[in-house]
């Protein structure tokens, strides 16, 4: 099992670390050159500000989305600035106030906005001695800096604040300032808590769901019974007399309700469902068999790893098996919700969206306006883990907001909405052959794999913003779009972390996309780990090897064998071959994409004889993100891909009849609950402070089970949504 | 008009006797603890504790708590001084995106009240009916764990 995330660590800037062991080697040092967001967006004052009083301001256009960036983006400029944390303030992800990141996603923040406030603020800082030099009559290095001030020998001294005053920040990053080295660190590497913790805990209005600005109302949506019904009737007398009620919004197949109260809004969407017919036609598949007609699909195959020969070899022992998984939900806890203001011309909206530049230019192509007519500035949001309603949210409140100038208007989905009609992770299947050959070891290797497109967040088109597919201007579902790897789509990591001598991926990328699809948690990556892993250890099973030995026989980069073998270790695994009945353990490795972080995992899993039901007992992981900026965001994050993962494999499947989606609650979406967690999940930080790598995770685990949601069997004549959703083994 | 008795102070509330509790906390007093996630009864986001008992705020009208305790999120403590509970959360830092954790506390809260030294698994039995989708159940039980016996 498996699920991806955001890790709080980075690739360090190769130039800037390099620097220091250049320096101490006496060798020459690489050109400078600025790196990461700091590459498009040079200019130091797009990243900081200090005002007058020595308050430091960090700008990144990446969001927090409860996986903790803002901390940790705050530690890199707090230790490179020399200043306390406390004298920052962070603004994040707006169209209004932050350079254009794009989206907050492919665990890629610490890479490309944490190296740009790191370097951005080492330049700052030297900027500021060179200043204070200056004032001071002295030389730069016989300064000292600490906490935001300057101070030269015999106590002169100048803060951050005397310094800029009359003094510009406008000036280009060059990649050549010194960073301060990992062995000095006093803020980043360490478990510096979590900023945002403390309001989430005790009520302050965190959440775009707490916004209330003055004159806010409040609003919902009506949507058709299914994607492509067609509106028949409407009567709108009774809704617009009830309490409350101050416009009813109806535009072509598009119907929404604002009014004074949450409540008198609620009772008014119902009633305007009641008020509404509509055609609906039968557009879902074959719920009966999901897989067949997702491989019959017209599809784009392509190979995307050939190795030697490619394949299974001749006179060597094969073997094969399919794996598959169905829909899966993002499923946030908190329905997707927004606030917008159209006022004077111009709209402003609140969102938790993952992208607000994209959205910004979405949103103005669905109101045929100029992007600078529209602002978005992310508000935190419930956990959202890739594409799921916000963008959609964001559209519904700034159509509605049109409607009622002068006015935010708070739009929140209800859970059938959040349920229904957000985009799903693909259903996908991966077929696998691999020959063994004398000597134990995989001789060849055919993967093929068929998925839908993980990516159809809004970029430039309103196509990609759901509430504009019923609008009169009807903008069409999208296209889906492809991701290149090494990150990929439905293809992430579908090439084996291994090193095989013979090896060959194809991909089948199908196009069609009958219920709505995007990003979701790690991608591809998720379902290509499981079916690899998994066949992993059915390969070592049939080669008579233990599944850990099996693995690092067939990896050769140190980084990858010392997460496998501190899992292992930390796990117990020569000792967990002696489990009580009943239970079994697993085992599995990945790099993620391919080029990021590395991580293991080792599970102890128990199942239930009479129901099949399988739990998770214990997990132990292993990961190497590189520089660990914060530890316990790391350990915190891949805890909860553990947890998270496990739900998917164990309980999850989107089910749907041929005209609706019928997975419209916790009750028939079920997710793991407290009784299901496991009895503890340990992870253990490999931190490589001088290593180039990278961010984000996911891990999987394997038995013989081959799809999820998965049981040990199914109980006989069992009619919940699982079983109904597994008509084969 | 219903007199409600939140943290400790009576509010008169006006309003159709019938709107759920949840709604009257967070728009008419301004109280952001108790989160709407499903209107339905499945979630735990919306827990707030009436008398001693944990009740889903979106699921109780307000027309049956006239002259009963409501305790959420904010009665338990402030950002500058946190309750027991709150403090356990935050060293253990157990929040991911954070949205169904004022749920958590206030169900913990009620389990606290009735017994300081709850077992393991007397925790995972009383915390089953609230979701979270972080996966941050490991967290969560041990910032129990640890408040258990330091709540009153």
């Amino acid at each position: 099992m498996l699920g991806g995330a955001v890790v709080v660590s980075f690739a360090m800037a190769p130039r800037a670390f390099a620097q220091g062991q250049n320096k101490a080697a006496g060798s020459t040092t690489p050109a400078a050159a600025p790196v990461g967001d700091l590459k498009a967006f040079p200019y130091l004052d797009s990243w900081l500000g200090i005002d007058a009083t020595g308050r430091v301001t960090v700008f990144s256009g990446k969001a927090e989305l409860g996986q903790g960036i803002m901390t940790a983006l705050m530690q890199c400029a707090a230790e490179q600035l020399a200043v306390e944390p406390a004298t920052i303030t962070m603004v994040m992800a707006s169209t209004a106030r932050t350079v254009n990141e794009g989206y907050t996603a492919g665990s890629d923040s610490m890479n490309a906005s944490g190296n740009a406030i790191l370097q951005a603020a080492a330049q700052l800082r030297a900027v500021l001695v060179g200043w204070a030099a200056a004032d001071l009559s002295t030389d730069p290095s016989r300064l000292t800096v600490a906490d935001g001030v300057v101070t030269a020998p015999g106590g002169r001294r100048r803060s951050y604040g005397d310094l800029v005053q009359g003094r510009s920040l406008h000036m280009k990053a060059d990649g050549a300032a010194d960073l301060i080295p990992p062995p000095q660190y006093k803020i980043m590497g360490r478990d510096y808590p979590r900023l945002d913790i403390p309001p989430k805990l005790t009520g302050a209005p965190v959440f775009v769901q707490d916004m209330r600005p003055e004159g806010m109302v409040h609003a919902r949506v009506v949507r058709p019974p299914n994607y492509g019904a067609t509106l028949t009737s409407l009567d709108l007398s009774g809704v617009a007399a009830l309490p409350g009620v101050l416009k009813v919004v109806h535009q072509g197949d598009y119907l929404a309700v604002a009014a004074e109260g949450e409540y008198q809004a609620i009772i008014a969407m119902r009633a305007l469902q009641q008020a509404a017919r509509w055609q609906v036609s039968k557009t879902l598949p074959d719920r009966t068999d999901i897989y067949a007609s997702l491989k019959a699909m017209p599809a784009t195959s392509q190979v995307i790893a050939h190795r030697g020969s490619g394949g299974t070899q001749p006179g060597s022992r094969v073997l094969q098996a399919a794996y598959r998984r169905p829909y899966v939900m993002h499923g946030a806890i908190g329905p997707s919700c927004a606030v917008a203001l159209f006022e004077a011309g111009h709209t402003t909206v609140w969102t938790h969206s993952q992208g607000v530049y994209p959205l910004r230019a979405a949103i103005a192509d669905m109101l045929s306006v100029p992007e600078d007519a529209v602002d978005c500035i992310q508000v935190q949001g419930s956990g959202c883990y890739g594409h799921n309603g916000a963008d959609d949210a964001a559209a519904d409140a700034a159509l509605i907001a049109q409607s009622l100038p002068g006015r935010p208007v708070r739009v929140q989905w209800m859970r059938e909405d959040e349920h229904g009609w957000e985009p799903y992770g693909s259903p996908m299947v991966a077929e696998v052959q691999a020959s063994l050959g004398r000597d134990g070891m995989i001789d060849g290797w055919n993967y093929e794999l068929w998925s839908m497109t993980f990516m159809t967040r809004p970029a430039k088109s309103a196509n990609n913003l759901m509430p504009a597919w019923y609008i009169p201007a009807r903008f069409g579902p999208p296209e889906g779009a492809e991701i290149p790897l090494p990150s990929g789509g439905g293809d992430r990591n579908a090439v084996p972390s291994y090193t095989l001598a013979n090896e060959q991926v194809t991909y089948h990328y199908v196009k069609p996309m009958p219920l709505r699809v995007s990003a979701l948690r790690s991608l591809g990556g998720y379902f290509n780990v499981f079916a690899i892993e998994s066949f992993m250890d059915e390969l070592a099973k049939a080669a008579h090897a233990d599944p850990v030995a099996f693995r690092l026989k067939h990896l050769t980069d140190p980084r990858a064998k010392a997460v496998v073998e501190l899992a292992a270790q930390k796990f117990g695994w020569d000792a967990a071959q002696r489990l009580p009945s009943g239970h079994g353990r697993g085992f599995a490795y990945v790099r993620y994409e391919t080029i990021k972080a590395y991580c293991a995992l080792a599970v102890e899993v128990s199942v239930d004889a009479a129901t099949g039901q399988i739990r998770l007992r214990r997990a132990v992981a292993a990961v190497d993100s590189g520089n660990a900026v914060n530890p316990t965001g790391i350990k915190t994050q891949i805890q909860g891909c553990i947890v998270q993962a496990a739900s998917w494999t164990l309980y999850e499947s989107v089910d749907y009849s041929e005209t609706e989606i019928t997975s419209r609650d916790w009750s028939s979406y079920p997710i793991l609950r407290f009784d299901a967690v496991p009895e503890s999940v340990e992870v253990h930080v490999i931190n490589r402070p001088a290593s180039p790598s990278s961010a984000p995770e996911r891990r999987a685990w394997g038995r013989r089970p081959r799809r999820s949601p998965m049981r040990w069997r199914m109980p006989q004549g069992c009619a919940c949504a699982t079983c109904r959703s597994r008509p084969q083994r | 008009m219903i007199t409600l008795h939140v943290n400790g102070q009576d509010h008169a509330v006006e309003g159709d006797p019938a709107t759920p509790l949840l709604y009257v906390l967070r728009n008419d007093l301004r109280l952001n603890g108790a989160k709407f996630g499903c209107g339905l009864g499945q979630c735990g986001a919306c827990t707030v504790v009436v008398d001693d008992e944990p009740i889903f705020s979106c699921q109780v009208p307000i027309s049956v708590l006239a002259g009963r305790r409501v305790t959420t999120l904010e009665g338990l403590g402030t950002e500058k001084e946190p309750g027991p509970l709150q403090k356990a959360f935050i060293a253990a830092q157990a929040a991911q995106c954070g949205y169904c954790i004022p749920g958590m506390i206030m169900r913990a809260h009620a389990l606290l009240k009735r017994n300081a030294t709850p077992s393991d698994d007397d925790i995972r039995r009383w915390m089953q009916p609230n979701l979270c989708r972080c996966g941050t159940h490991p967290r969560i039980l041990d910032a129990i764990r640890t408040a258990a016996g330091r709540v009153s």
